[in-house]
């Protein structure tokens, strides 16, 4: 273990920290240099999240001890912390969408004259002061609803500084990012540590820990593992410490075998719920046996585009056709008996009711049909029998489940129990949208597994996700979306992610990237 | 420790709690405000269950709060606030009233026309605001509140009306005869009824001083239909999940403004049975001139609190219910203690209501801290 | 006809007076993410504890203070359950009404010779040009109740508070993302029972003004829906305080057009008159239906460290 000393930036010992019966981290130590990027590396649930909100005042750890500049502190609150001078970018920023940038900046830490009235502008010259300095460019009146997510977290940087963090924790930065702007944020992250600063980022993502940190701890199910120096490890053997196992970085996938094509998008025209257009124009076409992976930033319409294929919003023009069959502007119905089916990213809104049992939520999309329905009344019977053999098939645990709430399962379980279900309409095409969001490796695997299974019994998959990686590993063909539309198109292994990546942030594709 | 946990999550047992706690704090404020609370206990214990006349009264003034918190309960499953209940109500005695009092066919005919008529008028009430949401987007509480206070105006209208208004009254006839449904209506006014009643004084309690009617029973039924129909069938089912989750419940096909519209008709009809069999079972049989709301319908929003929405906890809480009202009567009567403490015991009672989905960890954090201690 | 239209105006402004505090409250509670239904209820203790101290002391100021205090007691009651035990806030608010509206008579009976209805006070509040007597007839006209003028200055003073000041910016980002409040370490909590304590002193002092003001005493029906009306001109002002104010206004001049069409013998029935205000609310919401400018979090419960 290493000694206290003012070396250290932060310095946590023996952190323990329980959410009911369930310890979510166990005598955990971290030893974090001044001036320097350093990771922590974990699973999904492996407490990483946790571990940096004791640090930042949000939760008190049972027991343990921080030191910070080798002296020990009791952060009890977040204004405590920030007083300490840390500062927390969140994975979910912490940003008020109807307020300005600079109105987000000051919130909490405004600049008054008397009775209390806000004056922004010494607040402003403070920003654009630190604007200037680490390059963070961001236009100050712009509501934060308007901006793209790497502006947004821009804002979350700039919230931090402001308030004379002199660490930085960075929780899941480069999440929904595209190459460009993790290249951006990787100059950003440097520019503030040659400043002096401190910077910690949580990822599951190893590429970039060995791009920009210097040293790297790793959590595995609440326990410290190691602290390493980054440039002695592989990627390979960080995830091995990470996961416990040796696991396959890569997907196992059977050659690219495409039947007819089924399902096509035609200049569809959508607005979003402000009136404006944000799906414009965009046409598309999927084979049988195809898993077409549709790339893109958050806000490029992908939303919209969801939304209209499932017939829950309005296309202004265009048409979609499954099997041949237009469905734009049927119902929500109709889309499911026409053959679409849809696995969600936020399967807690759109995918399950997690008020209902395992039971009723697995005969959500069935319930009216025979034998689960006789003359308007439930079967329960025909319902517990499916759902019994959805939890044997998806090895959905615990085994007993079947009239638990659905909200007591964990994460995985229920995406398996959604994804069965999806499956056990045997659907004509499959929309998955980014379909392993917030999961752990092993579920992780087995849902990548699940849709090339279905993929292999010639079915169309239409894959969403802002994880670039994920459709580059699965995808036979991959769409790039850009500002509603589609920007490019490649088979697997034609492009890089650079190109595509370039693609994504609006380049041309017969530009070449610089 | 954990046990304790368990027990106190279970809905039934947390809500006997709310109710002996909501009782705790009503007669702290009684004897904070010079009353004797044993009294004032045992004055309410004998007042509903010393005579079969109480009894009798409690079981027929529990059907309208019953029916009221049922089509409350209804509403909250489908994720809709009906505070419209009391609108609903008086629009339904209004047509029964006049339905009645125009009508006048064989009491086979006239006592089921008198009723849904009333029922219909509910639901169409409950219904609208039902539309106005789904169509308009417009919140069902603003819309009910407007209504609420239409149909208000709608009844003293009405109770105003030439043709109907009663000389030398607040309000109209009573509706035809033909349409009471009160038991043994004339026969126990008539003298033969009157000279058997007398020798048999429970008989005479119950039957002649009460207005003894079947619509507990009506109340019962329906709450077992209510039932059947949230936890058995397609319709219940796709309710529930607009209730819980509308996205969800959209994507898997499910139309959430039917349903909306469909929830809204079931639980104003239900309040619009509420009023409809108020007017035919219960006497005075006649609407009323209303300078304030009766409450029979804000009544049933507490009454389906108290029963979390459960159908079959609408009769037992309904009964509470009524029954404090009747005590609460005879308290100011007998020994003076303002009637309103009841409104503030069953305030009280919701609120601790509220906060049930709390006991366990209030609980757990208190033995927590004991076996720290202990440590 | 000048006399008629000023006679509108009045009535118009008398009857939205109570209606504007009680929805500015409404405000400031949703406004930090707290649905706050138990407004009628506070109105109620509001207009009970008004007249009563109004009565005992003669004092109509003391009365009103103290109106303010008793609906700040009773959201005190809201703010422990909807904040501190995250309960359901339709729930308690329903709790608060009830206990409100039985409370206030209640306590009348018990301080008024178990009567519902206060004896009156021996002195209103003022007029606003009540200094000058009655001596002009002008001025009769004009002479509106105190509670007018303050009504307009409470809402001008929250609009400020809301728009220019640092807490108005931080309970509008309550009510929008409590979780980033939180995180640069603003009490959530804190914060909250303040907006909702702040709301229960508006609502009694509503209350107050109708029993001080326009009535001089508390009546079993002196609060019958207020506070649900104001509820509504919160959602129908839009969550705004220049919003709901308006919507204030717009519901006493329905007021008083059914007083002034009402008057003579006109051939509408008084009570199909008096549904005037409720009808045109909802043709009103029918014809502008806009996106819901909610307060995104309001009525949901807080956790820390929950998203």
């Amino acid at each position: 273990m290493v000694e206290i000393s003012k070396k250290y930036a932060v310095q946590m010992r023996g952190i323990t920290k329980s959410f009911g019966t369930f310890k979510v981290l166990d005598d955990v130590e971290l030893d974090v240099k001044k001036g320097t990027i350093h990771a922590i590396l974990g699973e999904n649930g492996a407490g990483k999240s946790t571990l940096m909100n004791i640090l930042y005042g949000l939760y008190s750890s049972d027991s343990g001890e921080i030191y910070l500049n080798g002296k020990l502190q009791f952060l009890k609150n977040t204004a405590v912390a920030i007083k300490s001078g840390i500062g927390m970018v969140h994975q979910h920023f912490m940003l008020v969408d109807k307020f300005t940038v600079i109105q987000n900046i000051v919130l909490g830490n405004e600049t008054t004259g008397r009775f209390g009235i806000i004056k922004t502008r010494e607040s402003r010259e403070k920003v654009k002061e630190i604007i200037d300095r680490y390059g963070l460019n961001v236009d100050l009146n712009r509501k934060v609803r308007d901006l793209s997510v790497g502006q947004q977290q821009r804002v979350e940087i700039l919230k931090a500084l402001y308030r004379g963090a002199d660490l930085l924790i960075l929780d899941e930065p480069t999440a929904v990012l595209t190459p460009m702007e993790i290249e951006d944020l990787i100059r950003i992250m440097g520019s503030l540590v040659a400043d002096g600063k401190t910077i910690i980022i949580i990822t599951h993502k190893l590429k970039e820990i060995k791009k920009s940190a210097q040293e790297c701890t790793i959590i595995r199910r609440g326990k410290f593992i190691d602290r390493v120096k980054v440039e002695d490890e592989t990627e390979k053997t960080l995830a091995k410490k990470m996961v416990g196992r040796e696991i396959k970085l890569k997907v196992d996938k059977t050659p690219f075998n495409p039947g007819e094509e089924v399902f096509s998008i035609k200049n569809l025209h959508v607005r979003c719920c402000r009136g404006i257009e944000t799906v414009k124009g965009l046409s598309l076409s999927i084979r049988r046996g195809e898993i077409l992976g549709l790339a893109g930033i958050e806000g490029n319409g992908q939303k919209e585009l969801i939304e209209a294929l499932l017939c829950a919003r309005h296309v202004d023009s265009g048409e979609i056709r499954i099997n041949g069959e237009e469905i734009q502007n049927t119902s929500p119905g109709n889309v499911l008996k026409c053959g679409v089916s849809a696995i969600h990213a936020d399967r807690h809104k759109y995918g399950i009711v997690l008020d209902f049992s395992v039971a009723e939520n697995a005969i959500l999309e069935k319930y009216r049909d025979k034998p689960y329905c006789e003359r308007g009344f439930l079967n329960y019977k025909e319902r517990d029998k499916f759902t019994n053999k959805l939890i044997s098939e998806y090895d959905i645990r615990p085994k007993d489940c079947k009239d638990l709430l659905i909200r007591e399962l964990s994460g995985g379980n229920q995406q398996k129990l959604v994804i069965g279900r999806e499956i056990a309409n045997e659907p004509e095409l499959l929309i998955a949208v980014q379909p392993t969001r917030g999961l752990d490796v092993g579920a992780i695997e087995y849902v990548h597994k699940t849709l090339i299974n279905l993929r292999d019994k010639n079915k169309a998959i239409l894959l969403i996700s802002l994880e670039l990686d994920e459709i580059m590993d699965l995808s036979d063909t991959i769409a790039v979306m850009y500002d509603g539309a589609i920007n490019g198109v490649f088979k697997s292994g034609e492009a890089d992610e650079n190109d595509i990546g370039f693609l994504m942030a609006g380049g041309q594709e017969n530009e070449q990237c610089c | 420790m954990s046990n304790a946990v368990n027990i106190l999550k279970k809905p039934f047992i947390a809500t006997v709690i709310s109710v002996i706690l909501g009782f705790l704090v009503s007669l702290f404020v009684l004897s904070a405000a010079g009353y004797d609370p044993f009294k004032s206990m045992a004055v309410m214990i004998s007042s509903i269950f010393s005579r079969p006349k109480f009894i009798t009264n409690v079981i027929i003034k529990s059907t309208p709060l019953i029916l009221t918190g049922l089509s409350a309960a209804f509403a909250f499953r489908t994720g809709l606030f009906n505070i419209g209940a009391e609108g609903q109500y008086i629009i339904a005695t209004v047509v029964s009233t006049l339905v009645g009092l125009v009508f006048n066919f064989h009491p086979v005919v006239q006592i089921p026309l008198v009723i849904i008529s009333g029922v219909i008028a509910g639901a169409l009430l409950g219904g609208f605001t039902g539309f106005l949401k789904a169509k308009f987007g417009i919140h069902e509480v603003i819309t009910s509140i407007m209504l609420n206070w239409i149909a208000l105006y709608t009844c003293n209208y009405a109770a105003n009306l030439e043709a109907f208004h009663k000389p030398e009254s607040n309000g109209t006839y009573p509706i035809n005869k033909s349409g009471i449904s009160m038991l043994l209506y004339d026969w126990k006014f008539s003298e033969q009824g009157r000279a058997f009643l007398k020798d048999n004084s429970l008989l005479n309690d119950i039957i002649l001083k009460t207005d003894l009617n079947l619509n507990f029973l009506i109340a019962v039924a329906m709450a077992i239909i209510i039932w059947i129909i949230v936890y058995k069938t397609k319709i219940g089912f796709e309710m529930r999940a607009v209730g819980f989750n509308h996205h969800a419940a959209m994507n898997a096909g499910i139309r959430v403004n039917r349903n909306i519209v469909y929830s809204m008709l079931i639980a104003g009809a239900l309040s619009g049975l509420a009023g409809a069999l108020t007017i035919s079972g219960t006497s005075n049989n006649a609407i009323q001139v209303l300078s304030v709301f009766e409450n029979n319908g804000f009544n049933g929003l507490a009454v389906a609190l108290i029963a979390r929405s459960s159908a079959i906890g609408c009769i037992f809480a309904g009964l509470i219910f009524s029954g404090l009202i009747y005590a609460g009567q005879s308290l100011q009567f007998k020994i003076g203690v303002p009637s309103e403490i009841i409104n503030i015991m069953i305030g009280v009672v919701v609120f601790f209501v509220a906060l049930t989905k709390m006991f366990p960890a209030i609980v757990e954090k208190f033995f927590m801290r004991r076996s720290e201690n202990v440590k | 006809m000048l006399n008629s239209i000023l006679f509108a105006i009045t009535i118009t402004l008398m009857y939205s007076a109570p209606l504007v505090f009680a929805a500015l409250g409404g405000v400031i509670s949703e406004k930090s993410g707290v649905t706050n239904i138990g407004i009628e209820g506070m109105m109620s203790i509001g207009a009970f504890v008004g007249a009563s101290v109004g009565y005992y002391t003669g004092n109509a100021w003391s009365g009103l203070i103290c109106a303010g205090l008793s609906g700040g007691v009773l959201a005190l009651l809201h703010a422990i359950a909807s904040v501190t035990f995250q309960a359901d806030q339709t729930v308690s608010g329903i709790a608060i009404n009830l206990i409100g509206s039985g409370l206030s008579m209640f306590l009348s009976r018990l301080f008024f010779n178990g009567a519902t209805t206060t004896l009156p006070v021996p002195q209103k509040l003022p007029k606003i040009f009540g200094f000058l007597g009655e001596k002009y007839d002008f001025i009769n006209c004009i002479n509106l109740d105190i509670t007018v003028l303050l009504s307009l200055l409470a809402v001008m003073f929250t609009w400020f508070v809301m728009y220019k000041t640092k807490w108005g910016l931080r309970i509008r980002a309550l009510g929008e993302h409590p979780a980033a409040v939180d995180s640069v370490g603003v009490s959530v909590y804190r914060a909250r029972y303040i907006c909702v304590i702040l709301s229960g002193i508006l609502a009694g002092i509503g209350g107050a003004s109708v029993t001080l003001a326009i009535i001089s005493q508390f009546t079993p029906t002196a609060i019958s829906g207020q506070g649900f009306i104001a509820l509504a001109a919160v959602i129908f002002g839009k969550w705004k305080p220049m919003g709901a104010y308006c919507a204030c206004l717009f519901f006493g001049f329905a007021q008083a057009l059914v007083i002034m069409l009402g008057g003579g013998n006109n051939a509408i029935p008084t009570d199909i008159l008096a549904m005037l205000p409720y009808v045109m609310t909802i043709i009103v919401l029918m014809l502008f239906v806009g996106r819901s400018s909610a307060p995104k979090a309001a009525g949901k419960p807080y956790k820390k460290g929950s998203r």
